[in-house]
């Protein structure tokens, strides 16, 4: 739902960046959109494609990476993986889980041109 | 509708908001009489990222930065003015804006001098603001056109809004004590903010404003489990409140399952079941909102350096234990 916002503020990102680096094309741009990070990839993917026509994403191409959602569960004293909030440990079963990685939601890098 | 944002445009009009929202400083009217905000007639409103770090062009950087940082303005500007600010989260239709009026109306009664604002969100319609100034409190409308959410740029604007316009109110109605512009003109006195957000239980709770807490609201009209369905906006909330109990009786909704299922997102959060019509339940919220002032009153900031302090001790344990079994396997190896 808010992925277009998200979108907007990519776009930014990478204009502040051109006006600052003084780049022609951006290549590449790649993202970071976490499992627990609240955020649909697909949609943001689609938010940033329908932004993209007459801006610097336009022929750009974007990666997104998932990195997995991590929590840490207190009865079994480690660090588990969950795909989601309100997940169940996969070894005790238990709900008594942090979220410790996942959360992440970033432009990580761009390759760039200047012709 | 659009799949993305729930704007009843089609995409190529709706990319053509955003790409307008982000390339202008943003389209912004304000009702001269009564301060509220518009954001961009049929525009998304995109919040505007500044930006910091240098070449190789590895950015590494949040792309909620930009509000974040508005948020923790808005933080800082609510501490100064003694505001504790509350972030009201709910779907559309679970009572927010009834809630909101019985609360200001309660708390006219036990503590009239108690200072009470409201920044209201929706897409469009001044309807809820108007409401709340029906109950005598200040009030600013915040439509966000097109947009989901309320973000922290919108409320800094919409707390400034409040703020000339009360100056203007207390004249008008006397209140025999003259506003300096200072930010401590309300002394030692307290004052509660509520913003309530657009109804909507996913994008809400990745934008921070500013809040001391996010609280959301779920009526037992709703699913029971919505709490599991909208993990994200549960996990965020401090208080989660059942609304409209008295209709329990005509509904199948099982009380003790959503409260499981809201404790196996979010261990810590706290439950008030309430009735904002008949008032059952109001003085159980009521004191809440007076231990959140004075939490918040006290310290201000803890539930970011909470978290931060838990994420080191994670970190602290988890370091701990590789170490002891790094030890347990080379002892068990010899």
């Amino acid at each position: 739902m808010h992925e277009a916002s998200l979108a907007g503020g990519v776009l930014q990102l990478v204009e502040d960046t051109a006006r600052r680096e003084g780049f022609a094309r951006l290549i590449e741009l790649r993202l970071e959109a976490g499992q627990l990070a609240g955020v649909d990839v697909r949609a943001l993917r689609f938010a940033l494609e329908s932004l993209a026509p007459g801006t610097l994403l336009e022929g750009a191409q974007i990666e997104i990476d998932e990195p997995p959602g991590q929590a840490w569960c207190l009865p079994c004293g480690q660090t588990v993986a969950i795909a989601q909030r309100g997940d169940a440990c996969p070894a005790c079963g238990g709900y008594q889980l942090q979220p410790t990685g996942g959360m992440e939601l970033r432009v990580v890098d761009m390759r760039v041109s200047d012709d | 509708m659009c799949v993305v944002c729930g704007c009843s445009d089609s995409s190529p009009a709706h990319a053509r908001h955003v790409q307008q929202a982000g390339g202008e400083p943003g389209v912004i009217t304000v009702n001269p009489a009564n301060g509220d905000l518009h954001f961009g007639a049929g525009a998304a409103r995109v919040s505007v990222p500044g930006m910091s770090q240098a070449r190789a062009i590895k950015l590494e950087t949040d792309i909620l930065g930009a509000n974040n940082r508005v948020a923790q303005q808005n933080r800082a500007h609510f501490e100064a003015h003694g505001v504790t600010a509350l972030n009201l989260v709910s779907s559309p239709g679970s009572g927010k804006t009834t809630l909101l009026c019985a609360t200001i109306e309660a708390l006219k009664q036990r503590q009239p001098d108690l200072h009470v604002a409201v920044i209201e969100g929706d897409q469009q319609t001044s309807f809820d603001a108007d409401r709340i100034r029906a109950t005598g409190a200040p009030a600013i409308q915040v439509n966000t056109g097109k947009g989901c959410h309320l973000d922290a740029p919108m409320v800094a604007e919409a707390f400034a809004q409040l703020h000339t316009h009360e100056h203007s109110h207390d004249h008008e109605h006397d209140h025999g004590h003259a506003h300096g512009h200072d930010h401590h003109h309300h002394g030692d006195a307290h004052s509660l903010l509520f913003i309530e957000n657009v109804g909507n239980l996913v994008c809400p709770a990745v934008w921070d404003l500013g809040e001391a807490a996010k609280v959301a609201i779920l009526s037992v009209t709703e699913g029971e489990d919505k709490p599991l369905k909208y993990p994200d906006m549960f996990a965020a909330a401090q208080l989660m409140i059942l609304n409209k109990t008295d209709l329990l009786p005509h509904v199948k909704f099982d009380v003790a399952r959503c409260i499981a299922l809201a404790r196996r997102v979010n261990p810590a959060i706290e439950v008030i079941q309430l009735s904002a019509t008949t008032g059952e339940g109001m003085d159980a919220w009521l004191h809440w909102l007076d231990h959140a002032m004075g939490a918040h009153h006290h310290h201000h900031d803890e539930p970011v350096s909470e978290e931060a302090a838990l994420r080191q001790r994670v970190q602290q344990l988890e370091a701990e234990l590789a170490r002891a079994k790094a030890a347990l396997a080379s002892g068990s190896a010899a």
